[in-house]
């Protein structure tokens, strides 16, 4: 297990430093705007531009550029993300700073939605795999299918119009000034952006558990299961969902991780002040720092989440084991 | 004559699919005497398997139509209801199935499974049901049984895949063991040894056991008596003689010519029965093995031939006459001795 650990952690590096390296690449070669005379505001003379470009090292080489980035890789409290390099052109305020800041909102939406998601796609599936073909699992599958192809931007607003602006019922996008995030929660902002963000997973969800569970329910080991006599409760949850919810918890995880690095189409459309947001703000802003520093936060993230998951497999299968 | 243990009575089993109406069982009867093994002998199709699913309540009237008459210890299981089938299923009568591997969960220890069946019929601690587990994995031949029971299915070899079946089905102690081809996914070596193993534990346990094969070998050591299916009905009904050394059904016929002898010359080709099973949904008309038969006539096309006996408790479905049958079986089945 131990060699098997050291293996993932070297891929995570290769996988941090080749994903870095393409966001560089794209950003350094797209003709966007030039930072430097963003940083110089309006009135600026071209010397101004010159100084800035010196000042945020535009003017070296693209490989000693990256290698100025590629320092920052390192997952390392120290050199990870370090302010030296990863700074905004904006505003100077180190990304690490503003990813700290922006991490709970973003951790708040994807654990919401994922228990809330949990809490619908399980059951659904579930009855829709028993229940085949009853009226009950063509309303499943039809949710599902909708769940799945509706965009969240176009829910979103259609979620705002209808459940704020015409209902009332739960409160607009955005947080407030200065108030504590806990009080938000309470307050419910978070409710329909967790509801929407859940529910094109939750119909995946739905699709993947029904699929798996109908094939388990086949197995010989469930025809074992009743003709040792068990009450078809225990078989279908203890025997058939046991297999069955096992390649769904590797899912869960990555889709965890992945949301963990901003769940950015819906934190734009709510105005949540979370990582999502920050990065497509500084994609509109060419704040190359910024844009770095959230894809490397966000790959971390979902290569640990992608190792987790194989290790938690290990622990489900008990034909699973890891040199 | 003791009360038999299981009467079944006139029973078919009928599925409806898109394609049609599947004849998987139809019209069979048959009784089980405590303390007997009854080899059922058949080929794929033959509704051997269906029809003691049906015995066990795993096929219900929810997914085919079912009639006739499945008396078991005075009581006709068709009509109980589900949660008492459920308490006899398991505990009054075991079934086990073809392929081990398959058939064990593959997340939960061995002694774990065993020990869930005796939970599920009795009302012990987990310790003790635990403990009754480990005691019949080594009732069944299981070496360190204590470690035995803390691995998991995969970490089994076939054969003691098997005998943990076996050790699962007994756990109850059941008054009948119905065994589906428990030999046909393993090694010929340990065929034998399974085989064994069930013949020892039924004396020991006192049961009735069914064994359903394809395999006339099979049955050859181990079965008191012997019913051969094809295409949903009992063709042939006997004891070990009465099969082997006097048969009077052409499907036996066709059967017994076809295994491989020791005593064969080595260039002697076996004789297949020719043809292909029927169809389940279209079933020939009159004697549903005609198409098949080198002894057909006329009147086998039309007449649905009845299970006759021909001499005791011998009985065939055949329109041959007695004579024609012994004759046939002398000259021509028969190779040498």
């Amino acid at each position: 297990m131990g060699r098997y650990l050291i293996r993932r952690t070297l891929f995570l590096v290769l996988v941090l430093v080749i994903v870095s390296f393409l966001t560089f690449l794209i950003f350094y070669k797209l003709p966007a705007g030039d930072p430097a005379r963003r940083v110089a505001g309006h009135r600026n003379t071209p010397e101004q531009i010159a100084e800035i470009r010196v000042t945020l090292g535009l003017d070296k080489p693209w490989y000693v550029q990256y290698a100025r980035f590629a320092k920052g890789l390192i997952p390392w409290p120290g050199f990870f993300l370090n302010k030296d390099i990863y700074y905004s052109y904006a505003n100077f305020i180190p990304v690490k700073e503003e990813i700290y800041k922006r991490l709970p909102v973003t951790i708040t939406l994807a654990l919401g939605a994922a228990v809330l998601w949990l809490l619908i796609g399980v059951p659904i599936g579930v009855v829709s795999a028993i229940r085949r073909r009853s009226a009950w699992d063509r309303a499943g599958m039809i949710f599902a299918l909708i769940g799945v192809s509706a965009p969240v931007f176009w829910l979103g607003y259609l979620f705002l119009f209808v459940f704020w602006y015409k209902l009332s019922w739960a409160p607009g996008s955005g947080l407030g000034y200065h108030v504590a995030l806990l009080q938000s929660i309470i307050q419910g902002k978070f409710v329909l952006a967790w509801v929407v963000l859940s529910l094109s997973f939750a119909a995946f969800y739905v699709r993947m558990i029904r699929g798996n569970l109908i094939e388990t329910m086949s197995e010989d080991y469930i025809r074992t299961a009743r003709a040792k006599g068990l009450s078809e409760g225990r078989v279908i949850f203890k025997h058939g969902l046991r297999s069955a919810l096992t390649p769904v918890v590797t899912m869960f995880g990555m889709d965890l991780g992945v949301l963990l690095g901003g769940a950015i189409i819906t934190e734009t459309v709510f105005n949540l002040p979370g990582i999502g947001q920050y990065t497509v703000q500084s994609i509109f802003n060419d704040n190359y720092p910024g844009v770095m520093g959230v894809t490397v936060f966000a790959t971390f993230f979902i290569v640990v989440a992608n190792l987790v998951v194989d290790v938690t497999y290990a622990f489900l299968d008990p034909r699973v084991r890891y040199a | 004559m003791p009360e038999p243990l299981l009467e079944v009575k006139d029973l078919s089993v009928h599925f409806p699919t898109e394609d049609g109406l599947v004849k998987a069982v139809d019209g069979v009867s048959f009784s089980l005497q405590p303390g007997e093994t009854l080899g059922v002998v058949g080929e794929s199709g033959s509704g051997k398997s269906v029809t003691f699913l049906t015995v066990m309540g795993l096929v219900t009237s929810a997914q085919a139509v079912i009639e006739g008459e499945v008396i078991f210890e005075g009581q006709d299981l068709l009509k109980l209801p589900k949660d008492e089938m459920r308490n006899i299923r398991g505990s009054k009568i075991s079934m086990i199935f073809q392929d081990p591997m398959t058939s064990l969960h593959p997340f939960y220890k061995v002694g774990y499974q065993i020990a869930e069946a005796i939970r599920t019929h009795q009302n012990v601690g987990k310790r003790e049901a635990h403990d009754q587990s480990v005691e019949m994995l080594r009732r069944v031949g299981i070496p360190k049984p204590e470690e035995r029971a803390d691995q998991y299915p995969h970490e089994f070899s076939g054969g003691m895949r098997q005998r943990a079946m076996i050790a699962m089905a007994l756990s109850l102690n059941p008054d009948m063991l119905i065994a589906d081809e428990p030999t046909t996914a393993l090694d010929v070596t340990v065929q034998a040894q399974i085989l064994d193993l069930i013949d020892r534990l039924r004396a020991e346990f006192n049961a009735s056991v069914v064994i359903i094969t394809h395999d006339l070998g099979v049955v050859a050591e181990h079965c008191d008596d012997i019913q051969v299916m094809y295409a949903g009905k009992i063709v042939e009904f006997g004891d070990r003689r009465d099969i082997y050394y006097g048969s009077h059904h052409p499907y036996t016929w066709g059967l017994l010519r076809s295994i491989s002898r020791l005593d064969s010359a080595s260039k002697e080709r076996l004789q297949p029965i020719k043809g292909l099973p029927p169809s389940l949904i279209f079933v020939p008309p009159g004697c549903a093995f005609h198409p098949r038969c080198p002894y057909v006539f006329d009147r086998c096309r039309t007449d649905i031939p009845k299970l006759l006996p021909t001499d005791g408790h011998h009985a065939s479905a055949c329109h041959l006459t007695l004579s024609d049958k012994e004759r046939i079986f002398e000259g021509e089945v028969v190779v040498r001795r």
